[in-house]
């Protein structure tokens, strides 16, 4: 990534992120109960910025609900904390969010550039677009290499150029935290691999504070530099390899593995 | 409305000749302010998947005007205005605040206001009749001074349209991404379903709240078919619902039909072939 400028708003934001190294986000005693359902419980987690830290965990472990509840959409216990060397200890950082999908009615007339103007700028996106904020969001596609797909609709995207899409767009005012909900299909390798470099290149550009929801445990041994399993509630954080060889994620896989195995045997 | 009347002349119709037929010309000015309206409102509607929920509105109105009705009010309009706000506002809090899903709650909603409407209207034996004229609508019927309204009414929703479309947009392509950006999701929701309330209300009386939803519905619709951006979206609906609002009006004078309907069936004939068309625009 060699110019993916820190834009004015990044650093009115309030730091100088590509030096620091000094800050951190404390997700302390974080609980989720919908209904009579305990979906998470003593969620404490300390996650250093300039990291990249996915969230792993099967099926209904609650990985998406962790993300919601990060971004304030449900109800939670505890406290979500961002400490910043030169502000001290403060509770709203400012969340980029990328979804697992849009969920889209995939005839919409919305372009991505439509997209873009509707999330920056004051100017209503429906009646003209103006050539300098047009100039704008092609540098922030440039990013992530998606500059070619500007007029294209957000219906007519692959899963891979949408994915690279809307982290463009989570970049925009940069944020302090990056949340990102990756979606469990649609994406081919190559797209996977673009976006996890992508991804993997940011953390170091800028020393974001990256959540990384994952379905993909190749990718994640690669690229991630902590990684969390979760089953409604921590049972282990550590480094890929910590993680991957651990007792307690054979414990959580191993049996879906098996499985997976046993119906690959059947093809055979 | 003089200067419109003048302008009128240079048409080569028998109604538009100086002094004829004041009331074909006053409806005429009305179509085109008030097709820009519901073309505008109807973007958002389709785009939101709202359509079921316009139409419910359209019966929470209907109750409105029967309660005022009731209450005494001669023209019973300002009474349905605040009841179908209150009932725009009930649907979207109920939609938020359950898990239902969304068309069961319009539909307990929608068939509750039809219900109760009703009864208002009929009980002591009262005739229904009077009633129709809102189910069917007549917009030769408009006045100079709701023509004035209407007018206000248009300034409004463009002012709105400026300042919340980019909001709404965020929020129907995906709330969550809306709520990670500050937005208040339910609230932008709230706002605009009780503008919609207002502008169905208003024009029930003219349009007629059988055919009312297809105004906003049918060129958003067609526009999609065809549209591949924001800027043509907005453009392609406006000028949709614009020239068959004109041609509705025209058309219905001569054979002799209900505009409202006469309108909707030239939006149903741009809408098929549209969707004919929309493989080459895709």
């Amino acid at each position: 990534m060699k110019e993916l400028r820190i834009s004015e708003n990044g650093c009115q934001n309030g730091c100088q992120k590509h030096s620091c190294g000094l800050c951190c986000t404390k997700i302390k005693n974080f609980g989720v109960t919908l209904g009579n359902t305990v979906i998470l419980e003593d969620i404490n987690l300390h996650i250093h910025c300039g990291e990249l830290t996915a969230i792993i965990g099967p099926n209904g472990a609650g990985k998406s609900t962790l993300i919601k509840a990060l971004l304030g959409e449900l109800p939670h216990t505890g406290t979500l904390e961002y400490v910043q060397a030169q502000k001290g200890a403060f509770q709203a950082p400012v969340i980029g969010y990328v979804p697992q999908n849009l969920n889209l009615d995939s005839t919409s007339p919305t372009s991505v550039l439509d997209l873009f103007l509707a999330c920056n700028s004051r100017f209503p996106a429906w009646l003209i677009k103006r050539k300098k904020e047009v100039e704008k969001v092609k540098e922030k596609l440039a990013a992530v290499k998606a500059q070619h797909l500007i007029d294209r609709r957000l219906g007519a995207l692959s899963g891979g150029e949408l994915q690279r899409v809307l982290l463009a767009l989570a970049l925009d005012p940069l944020p302090d935290m990056l949340l990102l909900d990756e979606p469990v299909s649609g994406i081919d390798q190559n797209g996977m691999e673009l976006f996890y470099q992508t991804v993997s290149s940011l953390r170091r550009d800028y020393d974001l504070t990256i959540i990384l929801v994952s379905h993909d445990l190749d990718m994640v041994r690669r690229y991630a530099d902590r990684i969390v399993l979760l089953n409604r509630t921590v049972l282990k954080v550590g480094s890929p390899d910590e993680v991957l060889q651990s007792q307690a994620f054979y414990d959580t896989f191993s049996l879906r593995w098996q499985k997976q195995n046993n119906t690959e045997g059947d093809k055979d | 409305m003089d200067f419109w009347y003048k302008l009128l002349e240079i048409l080569p119709f028998e109604w538009a000749k100086a002094g004829q037929m004041v009331f074909m010309k006053n409806a005429l000015l009305a179509i085109i302010l008030l097709t820009p309206i519901f073309a505008l409102l109807g973007t958002m509607v389709v785009n939101n998947s709202m359509s079921f929920f316009s139409d419910a509105l359209g019966h929470g109105a209907f109750t409105g005007v029967a309660i005022g009705g009731l209450l005494g009010f001669v023209k019973p309009l300002s009474s349905a205005i605040i009841f179908s706000v209150v009932f725009a506002f009930l649907i979207a809090l109920i939609k938020h605040k359950s898990k239902m899903a969304g068309d069961t709650v319009i539909g307990v909603f929608s068939s509750t206001a039809v219900a109760l409407g009703i009864f208002l209207a009929t009980l002591g034996g009262k005739n229904f009749a009077k009633l129709n004229a809102y189910l069917v609508g007549d917009i030769l019927s408009i006045t100079t001074k709701e023509i004035g309204l209407l007018a206000v009414v248009l300034l409004i929703v463009i002012v709105f349209w400026f300042l919340v479309f980019n909001r709404l947009l965020i929020v129907s392509v995906n709330p969550s991404l809306a709520g990670s950006r500050g937005i208040h999701t339910f609230w932008y929701e709230v706002i605009f379903s009780c503008a919609l309330a207002v502008i169905v209300t208003v024009s029930m009386s003219w349009i007629g709240l059988l055919v009312l939803n297809s105004f906003l519905v049918l060129p958003a619709a067609s526009a999609r078919n065809i549209a591949r951006n924001q800027r043509q979206y907005h453009f392609l609906t406006v000028a949709f619902s614009v020239f068959a609002g004109i041609a509705g009006l025209i058309m219905s004078y001569y054979i002799e039909t209900a505009t409202g309907s006469t309108i909707v069936i030239i939006l149903a004939i741009i809408f098929f072939i549209t969707y004919g068309l929309r493989k080459k625009f895709a």
